[in-house]
């Protein structure tokens, strides 16, 4: 297979935008138009005249990817051309799940045969870790730190899932980039499903995140090992797969080697709080089954 | 070159003004189109919309989007993969597009968008003036200003020749003033589609998104590079000034109908004041000046019709003889405290030879009606200036003293 995606791109050692965006390209191939928001994704391989690109690639603007798309799509149609070509977008949970909300929202509802995915870092990486909608309970980050009077972001993740699956998406799944040839059979499933369909991909960031570079897959494995971050697949409003847990490991083997979460361990209460994120995956646990 | 209109008047039929935009839209024969409905847009979209539900419109697609964002930004992309575009807007819609009208731009995207000129809020207020287009001054469309309802149909063809023409290849927003323009019935020619046809090749852009040659549309510009990208589209700013002539002299030769390219004039020959004005007050001020020309005064009329590019030659030649020159101005700076108009037509005059006083009126806000006697009060106030030089430079011309 070809590589789509060339390295000598921008993004920080262990970068997560670089392999969502390797693996999406993988399931795509080459006959695809890729739309990207504004981001890191964007910012580190298109730096002019540079391009990591291998297929067809545009950007617009922070907001509006969704929409872009819909254009893409609409005059592959118009012009005869949509049989082959893919479109897919590939944003992160700032222009996804925040901003972008309401152009994706558009698009899914006006039935566009494109393929979304969101390479979630849970925060603003591009402009220094910023909190978005998709940043967990009591992460710190730049706009929601710890403090004397603050465990971080007090408000859970936007399940932004959910929310694609009631717009009546034929096919939505979460992925991880722990596990590879999972990720691909989703988004290429996505691809060949009509319509509007969604992978939102969890990505850890090492430089948002506080890790070292060589562990973004162990900190994705240990999300999913500790039931932070299930894996499903949504065909047609009903949950078709779900990836079981082994045996679930304790949150705080999650927590623990990330700079974000580092308060929970210091600061007088953290038990407390890393007792209420236990909860959230115990809770999904239970929500999707994800113990044999 | 004065503006002609060769009609045969067998060929002309009673419509609406946003009839004959949807119309010609048609007939340029566009793949996308995408808007949002707002208020006075809708007739030109749902127009567009029935001929979409009887096929009249082929190899085309029609995005209902949820948002003005949303219009714009689908046409991004469509035009990027080789489409020919089309919306319409106004007002708050367009105000909400700003952002990604000088994305559009920047791309180098050729797009043809009709604005249905309109106020913007607050207060809110449906009715016509300029504010909004003008507030776009700035993000790198071409904005063109028609007078009547034949014009305004007939600059869509214009438009979409200006915008694709690989020398200029930027987005055109041709204007059309709210209500005054878009809901009235006249006599007019439906553009014929073989016409249409001779008059607007096909769009076949050099740069699309295909897969078969992969490129990368909207990569970022450091600051070793950025300045360059500004800098050629403003040289195609420069090129779009003889394009839009072009387009106006072409469409001349197939369709026998002229207003002017950049600019046109009205009686403009011996004129001492020299009204400069956009848009459908055009009309009115033609009728005080044929009455005023009869008792042997001399009043002329010139008519903006690209106010971006600002034709700035043409416009000094046009105004080298002037004694007095009066700007009319739906619009407002707000701190400047005049219209866009009178402050661009004096700095166009900065620096040459003319030195005739030049004062502005702001006028018909919100759709406040624009009668005879109106533009009679403004003559008048230029041969004062004539006689006894500026007192105020800029005003409103029909504020309500009283509701103060």
């Amino acid at each position: 297979m070809r590589n789509l995606f060339a390295s000598g791109h921008r993004g920080c050692a262990g970068c997560c935008n670089a392999m969502a965006a390797k693996f999406t390209l993988m399931a795509a191939g080459e006959d695809c138009i890729i739309v990207s928001p504004t981001g890191c994704l964007e910012v580190m391989t298109t730096p002019y005249p540079e391009s990591s690109w291998g297929v067809p690639w545009i950007h617009s603007l922070f907001e509006n990817a969704a929409a872009v798309a819909s254009g893409v799509e609409a005059a592959l149609k118009a012009l005869g051309k949509d049989e082959k070509t893919k479109v897919l977008v590939i944003g992160g949970d700032g222009s996804t799940i925040d901003i972008g909300m309401r152009s994706i929202s558009g698009a899914f509802e006006r039935g566009h045969d494109i393929t979304y995915v969101c390479v979630d870092n849970e925060a603003y990486m591009n402009t220094g870790v910023q909190r978005s909608g998709g940043t967990p309970f009591d992460a710190s980050t730049t706009t929601s730190p710890a403090g004397r009077v603050s465990f971080g972001n007090p408000r859970p993740k936007k399940n932004m899932p959910a929310i694609i699956v009631a717009h009546g998406s034929p096919y939505v799944a979460t992925a991880s980039l722990a596990y590879p040839n999972d990720m691909i059979r989703k988004v290429r499933a996505a691809i060949d499903t009509k319509g509007p369909t969604y992978v939102h991909v969890h990505s850890p960031c090492t430089t948002g995140w506080g890790f070292d570079t060589s562990k973004t897959v162990e900190v994705a494995r240990l999300a999913f090992e500790t039931a932070m971050w299930p894996l499903y697949e949504i065909e047609n409003g009903r949950m078709t797969k779900v990836n079981k847990i082994k045996e679930q490991k304790p949150v705080e083997e999650y927590l623990r080697i990330q700079r974000r979460f580092k308060h929970l361990f210091t600061m007088e209460g953290g038990d407390e709080e890393i007792k209420k994120i236990q909860h959230i995956a115990d809770q999904n646990v239970l929500e999707f089954g994800l113990i044999e | 070159m004065i503006s002609t209109r060769k009609i045969a008047k067998e060929k002309m039929k009673v419509v609406e003004g946003s009839y004959a935009v949807a119309h010609a839209v048609k007939v340029c024969r566009p793949n996308v189109i995408s808007a949002y409905p707002i208020t006075p847009q809708t007739h030109i979209v749902e127009d567009l919309s029935q001929f979409m539900a009887d096929g009249e419109i082929p190899n085309c697609e029609y995005i209902n989007v949820e948002s003005e964002f949303s219009a714009i930004s689908a046409l991004v992309g469509a035009s990027a993969a080789g489409a020919r575009t089309y919306s319409a807007t106004t007002s708050q819609g367009l105000e909400l597009m700003h952002e990604v009208l000088f994305n559009v731009s920047g791309m180098r995207l050729p797009m043809v968008m009709t604005v249905a000129n309109r106020a913007v809020s607050a207060p809110i207020n449906i009715w016509n003036d300029q504010q909004d287009s003008i507030s776009q001054r700035d993000t790198g469309w071409i904005q063109m200003h028609a007078e009547d309802p034949q014009e305004a149909a007939d600059m869509v063809a214009q438009s979409y020749r200006i915008s694709e023409d690989r020398d200029v290849l930027l987005p055109v927003m041709p204007c059309m003033d709210a209500f005054v323009l878009s809901h009235v019935y006249e006599p007019l020619v439906l553009l014929e589609q073989d016409l249409v046809e001779e008059y607007l090749p096909p769009f076949e852009p050099e740069f699309v998104l295909d897969p078969k040659n992969p490129r990368t549309f909207g990569a970022f510009a450091d600051p070793s590079i950025y300045t360059e990208f500004r800098y050629l589209q403003a040289k195609a700013m420069d090129k779009a000034l003889l394009k839009i002539e072009e387009a106006a002299n072409e469409f001349n030769e197939v369709f026998g109908r002229y207003y002017g390219g950049l600019i046109d004039e009205y009686e403009k020959e011996d004129a001492e004041i020299v009204i400069v004005a956009m848009g459908s007050i055009i009309g009115t001020v033609k009728d005080v000046i044929d009455k005023l020309r009869s008792k042997g005064e001399k009043v002329g009329l010139l008519k903006v019709r690209s106010f971006r590019p600002f034709p700035i030659e043409a416009i000094r030649k046009n105004l080298k003889d002037a004694k007095v020159i009066v700007a009319l101005d739906k619009n407002i700076s707000m701190g400047l405290n005049e219209g866009a108009l009178c402050t661009e037509i004096k700095a166009c005059l900065y620096n040459t030879d003319i030195n005739a006083p030049v004062i502005g009126f702001m006028i018909g806000h919100g759709g406040r009606d624009v009668p005879p006697s109106t533009i009679n009060y403004i003559i008048d106030q230029a041969r004062n200036v004539m006689s006894l030089g500026i007192t105020v430079e800029s005003q409103f011309t029909d504020v309500k003293e009283e509701m103060i």
